[in-house]
């Protein structure tokens, strides 16, 4: 649809002085880049491991917030049935005690009949 | 170099004078020759680029962000000078002689990798679901419908909906990376960033990266435009020119399965 740049921006020519991603870098820069081994050894293991605990410390810094509020508004099922909630709960209820005995009724080895 | 600082391995080029940069910690980057090639270094403490501090460090989120930016700024004001291999992070030598030695052993790898990505550029390539797919309103429920069995339809429905355009995504996603790979030398996959990472609002479904000529750029670009365009169901990012790091690992043959 739309060729969008991602946030912090890198749109397009990374050298424009805006800082690129830091996922972007450090996808590349810990997961890639020729390997050899120097003096200091870091095992790939390590590395690795770090990756993942990295994702989840920016999730948990940068966004946990925002998805803790996201998912309960944009969940259109909440947000709607907010507004008619109460006038719905009468009609939950009778429903609810209708299944309940259709459910008995089933456990009861009763031939499956129309209940309405 | 004294005992107290180690020397961390920026990039390898076959002629470069890095003098002006600056590295990791504000130490002024250099270069040491041997073999025909120059390694791009600087000197580090080894208090803190030691065996057991590095490691240490590396898990320091906040250490290992400057250093990895530290660490991604001189390759890339190398390698708008000149064709270099990018090191991985954290490729650190006790003095510059072990640099020399380094680029004497590996003379021929170095060589290959650096004929692999002259005159070529890397372009990340990120596909986005085009939107957020919970659907808008749900539909007025008919008169004589339980509202239970009226939720559990719209569940169904909307769930429906979710998986209907992440498979169209998907499928977006995959005809546009091979696309974009007939333009390239090369293509590589990276798992797609979680949303935090991407700072965006919809899932990554697709996070690659293209090893692309420099005299093709222009065209790999107005095709990522018209990919864009054909396919409605995602969204693209296009990021570069990275410096290849991702087309200079020794181990591909790791990579040839996934």
């Amino acid at each position: 649809m739309t060729v969008v740049g991602s946030s912090p921006g890198t749109e397009r020519g990374l050298g424009g002085g805006q800082p690129a991603n830091l996922g972007d870098i450090l996808e590349r820069v810990l997961d890639k880049g020729l390997v050899i081994a120097g003096d200091i050894r870091v095992n790939l293991l390590d590395i690795e491991l770090l990756t993942i605990k990295l994702r989840l410390v920016i999730a948990s810094l940068e966004t946990a917030k925002q998805v803790g509020i996201d998912w309960w508004e944009s969940d259109p099922w909440l947000n709607a049935q907010a507004a008619d909630r109460a006038s719905d709960r009468k009609e939950l209820e009778e429903e609810n005690r209708q299944l309940r005995s259709r459910i008995e009724a089933l456990e009861a080895g009763e031939p499956e009949g129309d209940q309405r | 170099v004294t005992s107290d600082n180690c020397v961390w391995v920026y990039a390898v080029a076959d002629d470069i004078d890095p003098a002006g940069l600056i590295g990791i910690g504000g130490a002024a980057v250099r270069r040491v020759a041997e073999a025909g090639l120059a390694a791009v270094v600087s000197s580090v403490p080894s208090g803190q680029f030691g065996e057991a501090a590095l490691r240490r460090n590396l898990e320091d989120m906040s250490w290992l962000e400057q250093t990895a930016r530290a660490h991604h700024a001189v390759i890339e004001a190398v390698a708008k000078e000149r064709t270099a291999v990018p090191m991985r992070l954290a490729t650190v030598y006790t003095s510059d002689d072990g640099v020399a030695e380094m680029l004497r052993d590996r003379a021929a790898d170095l060589r290959q990798a650096l004929a692999k990505i002259t005159a070529r550029g890397e372009w990340g390539v990120k596909i986005y679901l085009a939107k957020d797919q919970a659907p808008d309103r749900q539909p007025e429920k008919a008169q004589d419908e339980k509202p239970g069995a009226a939720y559990l339809k719209r569940r169904k429905a909307e769930l429906n909906a979710r998986q209907d355009a992440r498979q169209q995504a998907l499928t977006s996603a995959e005809a546009i990376y091979h696309e974009l790979s007939r333009l390239a030398d090369a293509a590589r996959t990276y798992p797609p960033q979680s949303p935090e990472i991407a700072g965006s609002p919809t899932s990554m479904v697709l996070n690659a990266a293209y090893l692309v000529p420099d005299d093709r750029a222009d065209d790999f670009a107005a095709a990522v435009t018209g990919l864009a365009a054909k396919h409605p169901s995602v969204q693209l990012s296009l990021t570069g020119p990275w410096p290849p790091y991702s087309f200079v690992s020794q181990g591909n043959h790791d990579e040839s399965g996934t």
